[in-house]
């Protein structure tokens, strides 16, 4: 019996696209636009299958190893689901704990078997408590967005539906919602606190006040940490795409002429 | 004492180091690490004309400090805030007794906090008190994500911290400096948590807690405790040269802590050695934020004068000439502060 073998040859542009679906769950970019990315190689053939090996690499040797861990195993899933792809090596370099968290994945021990006592229950809470924030900041761009066009919306009222269609802010609070399971059509609220409740009017300019400042964190910590990923490596700034359209909100001036 | 366009500024530096990070000094990879990790922060935050080589940064001595924090008579006191580290460095990061001798000697430009731990139990509670009366505390640095044996982290609210804030109060040890690094325990909740400081102020209203800059990276979880808590306070470090490569997002960053704290708890540090102050406070002084971020009002000298000296002289019973002094904000001691300068008022 013969059988055509379909071409599952992986190339790297596929191992990238793959690793453009894992998040910094902090900064809400996929690991490729912020330059994570350290190195990709593919190895093997369509008939034995490919060995893909990924590197990994952060701002600064502290960042938290619970960002990290979150990183490297959704970059391992991801790339293992590639058609064609018979083995993944994702390693973490340069980290204070990247021992640990490389041993851990090479062992599939998962979270709790590689952190053993500092591990309690998993990282679920901490990735739907940055989900809920990267929404706050998506509301607070897209109202903001709106407000800088018409200063006398009443903010407490807006539906999604009064939302310029289109727009990178709208398209990116939508994705957010969806994201939370948060409903996405014209008559939903704006405007919500982060279990979809509308707040009391009274209570709408603290609401906002208060995902702005949500958003300017998030922000700047993006700014920071792309900057320090630079320094650190230099020749880095080239694996950056610049930060998505949907977040403009935040001009950053940005002084260059440090030291690389 | 900084002069300016006729104005002057009674300045503390609320945040200071003397460190030795030299590699005879590094105890592991981690050691270097650290201090890799400032220096990256340096270059990356920094002028050109303020940026140092990597070897002077490892280790300045106490001669180059009094010269790098002092120079032009701009700071008139600075405020020792040392990390331990002892996991990192055979001798601990922050020099003890280096920084205490100085303190000792410039006793009216120098103030010496000291660290404590409670992973050091019993034993640590009795040298906190044999420390408070030997260098004369009235502050302590708390740093919650240093290594300690198996523990990577810990938390204010820990029982055994408790006792030693009870200690605190007793020693009239007032000041309590809190730096949030990436604590590992427990590492299924995001490592830069400040809940635990809404805790502790609570339960120890008699206390200050200034929270080392300003909770970054959670600027925003920082900001919603603090406006409940009158004794909270924020510290720049680190904030502060966001001023030269980012000053729009430090706009921001002042913004929004004059809207949720006011004016009168903020604090101004340059985290020497990480930066020197005299660039910061000039620049600082010269700072305005720009008029199309109209969520937020402009900044007043007399806001600056607070921020760059008043409010840290307050807790450290500084002695600032009576022209020089001013009176706290007619504000409300919990919630927003200027609900009026928001861009939203129609809402």
């Amino acid at each position: 019996m013969t059988a055509v073998l379909p071409d599952l040859t992986v190339t790297e542009a596929e191992v990238r696209a793959a690793l453009g679906t894992v998040v910094d769950p902090e900064l809400d970019e996929p690991i490729t636009d912020v330059g994570f990315v350290r190195s990709v190689s593919v190895e093997g053939s369509a008939v034995e299958g490919c060995a893909v090996e990924v590197h990994l690499r952060l701002p600064t040797s502290f960042c938290a190893p619970n960002f990290a861990w979150l990183m490297v195993s959704d970059a391992h899933d991801a790339v293992s689901a590639v058609p064609g792809v018979r083995s993944v090596v994702v390693e973490l370099d340069d980290h204070h704990d990247s021992d640990l968290i490389n041993r851990g994945m090479a062992a599939g021990l998962g979270y709790r078997g590689t952190f053993g006592h500092e591990a309690e229950e998993s990282l679920d809470e901490l990735r739907a408590t940055f989900q809920r924030k990267a929404h706050t900041a998506a509301m607070e761009r897209a109202i903001t967005a709106l407000l800088r066009t018409d200063p006398a919306v009443d903010v407490a009222a807006l539906t999604l539906g009064d939302l310029p269609a289109g727009e990178h802010t709208t398209d990116a609070l939508l994705r957010r919602r969806a994201t939370l399971g948060l409903p996405v059509d014209d008559s939903a609220p704006v405007l919500v606190h982060d279990d979809g409740t509308r707040p009391d009017p009274r209570q709408a300019e603290l609401v906002l006040r208060r995902a702005r400042s949500v958003r300017i964190s998030v922000d700047g910590n993006a700014h920071f940490c792309r900057g320090l990923l630079t320094t650190r490596y230099p020749g880095s700034e080239a694996d950056q795409a610049p930060r998505p359209e949907d977040r403009p909100l935040l001009p950053l001036t940005v002084s260059e002429g440090t030291a690389r | 004492m900084y002069s300016k366009d006729g104005e002057q500024y009674y300045v503390v530096d609320s945040h200071i180091a003397l460190w030795d990070a030299r590699p005879e000094n590094q105890r592991n990879i981690h050691g270097k690490q650290f201090i890799d990790c400032f220096y990256d922060y340096h270059r990356n935050l920094s002028p050109e004309s303020e940026l140092w080589g990597y070897e002077e940064y490892l280790y300045q001595g106490g001669e180059r400090l009094m010269r790098d924090v002092f120079v032009d008579d701009i700071v008139d006191h600075a405020i020792f805030q040392p990390a331990r580290l002892a996991e990192f460095y055979h001798r601990g990061f922050g020099q003890t007794e280096e920084a205490l001798a100085l303190a000792q000697a410039h006793p009216d430009k120098l103030t010496y906090n000291h660290y404590w731990d409670p992973r050091d139990g019993e034993n640590g509670l009795d040298a906190l008190r044999a420390n408070a009366e030997r260098m004369h505390l009235k502050g302590a640095k708390l740093y919650t994500a240093d290594w300690h044996g198996e523990s990577r982290g810990w938390k204010l609210t820990d029982p055994m911290a408790y006792r030693y804030f009870e200690a605190c109060r007793e020693l009239g040890i007032k000041n309590i400096h809190i730096h949030k690094g990436p604590t590992i325990r427990p590492l299924d909740r995001d490592a830069f948590d400040v809940a635990d400081v809404d805790h502790a102020a609570t339960d120890f209203t008699d206390l200050n807690f200034i929270v080392e800059h300003c909770g970054l990276p959670r600027l925003e979880d920082f900001c919603w405790i603090a406006t409940q808590e009158p004794n909270v306070y924020a510290g720049l470090a680190v904030a502060m040269p966001f001023i030269h490569t980012r000053p729009r997002y430090f706009a921001q960053i002042m913004g929004e802590l004059l809207y949720w704290l006011g004016e009168d708890r903020i604090l101004f540090s340059s985290d020497y050695a990480l930066w020197t102050p005299k660039w910061l406070v000039e620049r600082f002084v010269d700072f305005q934020i720009p008029e199309d971020l109209t969520e937020y009002a402009p900044i007043t000298t007399a806001q600056k004068k607070k921020v760059l000296g008043l409010n840290a002289a307050k807790l450290y019973d500084l002695p600032v000439p009576a022209h020089l002094q001013l009176p706290d904000a007619d504000e409300t001691a919990t919630g927003p502060r200027q609900p009026a300068a928001a861009d939203l008022t129609s809402v």
